[in-house]
């Protein structure tokens, strides 16, 4: 038998080869985690916005639960959406269950409360310092919220990596979901946990650096784009 | 420069909406152009065990079914008794799994149409080779699981309901053993798949029960090895189910049917019986017999 090339080897020997299997599997996780960390914004923004600028009764609790709510198990969401789109669930018409869209599904109801949670501080934090000059500008609650979030845009972005983090390594909630089919829902987690499952260790491994690396480089370039307004707001 | 950043803010609050409809927008697209995908194949959801995928097993049949007849086959691969649940649930077409008892339950119940056998393999014992029991090389399976846990030998059990953990459990029985008593000691229950079992075991320098087939295509067995084997209560029967469409009206009956009744042909048993790992036949055709 020879020598077994380890980790990096394997990673290496992944990546040089461009074999179309490890393509197609970075692609879906990457279709999948994007989707849902751009619906997850969708929802999340607007509702951290309302959350901070909002005075309504119920609110201190409302904050609490969308804070507790980071700290959801992606197993539990698992089940809870895999009890909903399952063919004896209340969406079992849809036939979504082991499907991508599933995936985003569940990817997008952990995602939410960490964008929410997140954006509710920095909203909030942005309006007890200039939130004065706001009233001075006669804003309505839309207008105010529309202008702190664009405001804090550079700290919402780290919001959106912290959610696009959260989705791109969980496993518990797309390996119930998506059932880690070949070709159709299985991602990089779910391989990796295959492979671990198999007892090649160096392949999952180096599956593993695979992300790693792709989670640096999304991040970087995130940060490299963000640069020039910042530079621009130094002015 | 707060005046500024304001003024900035006001003139540029329909930018973020407009990137934020761009963005839904991009989505939409990228939803419908899934949705259409997987409604434009034509495919059958099996729910099957960790030992048929992770052994390989599929990866070599599937292919050859799918060329044969256009259906792709997507293998949904956990626990015997998950499997059973989720096709329960209405959430497979096939079910191809290795406990009869609960196979018959499954039918009985009116979850499936029929059971009909489709090849066999058998379960080992794996343990350390320094082997401090001194079971290697035996043929009885009861008396090794005895001396076991009379020496309070670290053992490993599936614990997650699945077909492998039903035929440990029935072992231990007819050992006279209550593995209950001892969970936690000796008896641990790692509540995980096959895979993950075996590399508790490797890890542990502990003994447990695998089926060949996943033992064979483990590449994590450190010092482990096989020590058991050739009893005929390590039997292990695989059977396959149409789920019910009578029950679960999305069922692809047509399609299921057709992948059952190929597995059950000549062409598919002699298919099994032709996969091996490194030279080693790992699945016994025996349908209709």
């Amino acid at each position: 038998m020879a020598a077994t090339p380890g980790p990096f080897g394997e990673a290496f020997r992944l990546i040089a080869g461009l074999e179309p299997d490890l393509v197609e599997i970075v692609l879906l996780s990457l279709q999948v985690t994007v989707t849902a960390v751009a619906l997850s914004a969708a929802a999340g923004l607007p509702l951290g916005a309302t959350l901070a600028v909002a005075r309504f009764p119920g609110r201190g609790a409302a904050v609490t639960l969308v804070n507790s709510l980071m700290g959801l198990p992606p197993v539990v969401v698992g089940l809870g959406v895999y009890l909903m789109l399952s063919s004896s669930g209340p969406l079992g018409p849809l036939q979504l269950l082991y499907t991508p869209v599933a995936m985003i599904i569940a990817q997008t109801i952990l995602v939410v409360p960490i964008v929410a949670a997140l954006t509710r501080q920095t909203v909030e934090d942005l309006d007890a310092e200039i939130g004065d000059q706001l009233t001075l500008f006669g804003l309505g609650p839309l207008a105010r919220g529309a202008t702190l979030l664009w405001e804090g845009r550079m700290s919402l972005v780290t919001a959106l990596l912290a959610g696009f983090g959260r989705a791109i390594a969980e496993v518990g909630a797309v390996i119930i979901v998506g059932g880690n089919i070949n070709h159709v829902t299985r991602t990089m987690t779910t391989a990796i946990a295959l492979e671990t499952s198999k007892g090649d260790l160096a392949l999952a491994m180096g599956l593993g650096i695979i992300l790693l690396a792709m989670a640096i480089a999304i991040n970087a370039a995130v940060v490299a784009l963000g640069r020039p307004s910042s530079a621009e707001r130094r002015t | 420069m707060f005046n500024r950043s304001l003024l900035d803010g006001r003139r540029t609050a329909t930018k973020p909406a407009m990137v934020a409809l761009a963005v839904l927008g991009s989505l939409c697209l990228l939803l419908s152009g899934m949705r259409q995908a997987s409604a434009g194949e034509r495919f059958i959801i099996v729910q099957s065990t960790t030992s048929t995928e992770s052994s390989g097993l599929f990866g070599y049949l599937l292919p050859l079914f799918t060329a044969r007849t256009g259906i792709e086959v997507r293998v949904v691969a956990v626990g015997t008794g998950q499997a059973i649940k989720n096709a329960a649930n209405g959430d497979g077409d096939v079910l191809l799994v290795h406990d009869k008892v609960s196979e018959e339950t499954f039918v009985a119940d009116g979850d499936g149409v029929s059971r009909h056998d489709v090849m066999y393999n058998d379960f080992v014992i794996i343990g350390p080779s320094a082997d401090s029991v001194g079971i290697g090389g035996s043929k009885d399976a009861v008396e090794g699981l005895k001396r076991i846990a009379t020496a309070a030998a670290p053992f490993v059990s599936r614990g997650d309901d699945s077909g492998t953990h039903k035929a440990e459990l029935r072992l231990w029985k007819e050992a006279g053993i209550d593995v209950t008593a001892a969970s936690g000691t000796w008896y641990r229950e790692a509540g995980q798949g096959m895979g993950a079992t075996l590399n508790m075991a490797a890890s542990l320098g502990a003994y447990a029960l695998s089926d060949r087939a996943s033992w064979s295509a483990f590449k994590n067995k450190g010092s482990s090895k096989l020590l058991v084997e050739g009893d005929r209560r390590l039997f292990n029967q695989y059977g396959i189910i149409l789920v019910n469409p009578a029950r679960h009206p999305n069922v692809k009956s047509a399609d299921g049917q057709a992948f059952i009744d190929w597995m059950l042909s000549g062409e598919g048993q002699a298919a099994i019986a032709s996969f091996a790992i490194d030279g080693q036949q790992q699945f016994f055709p025996n349908a209709g017999r």
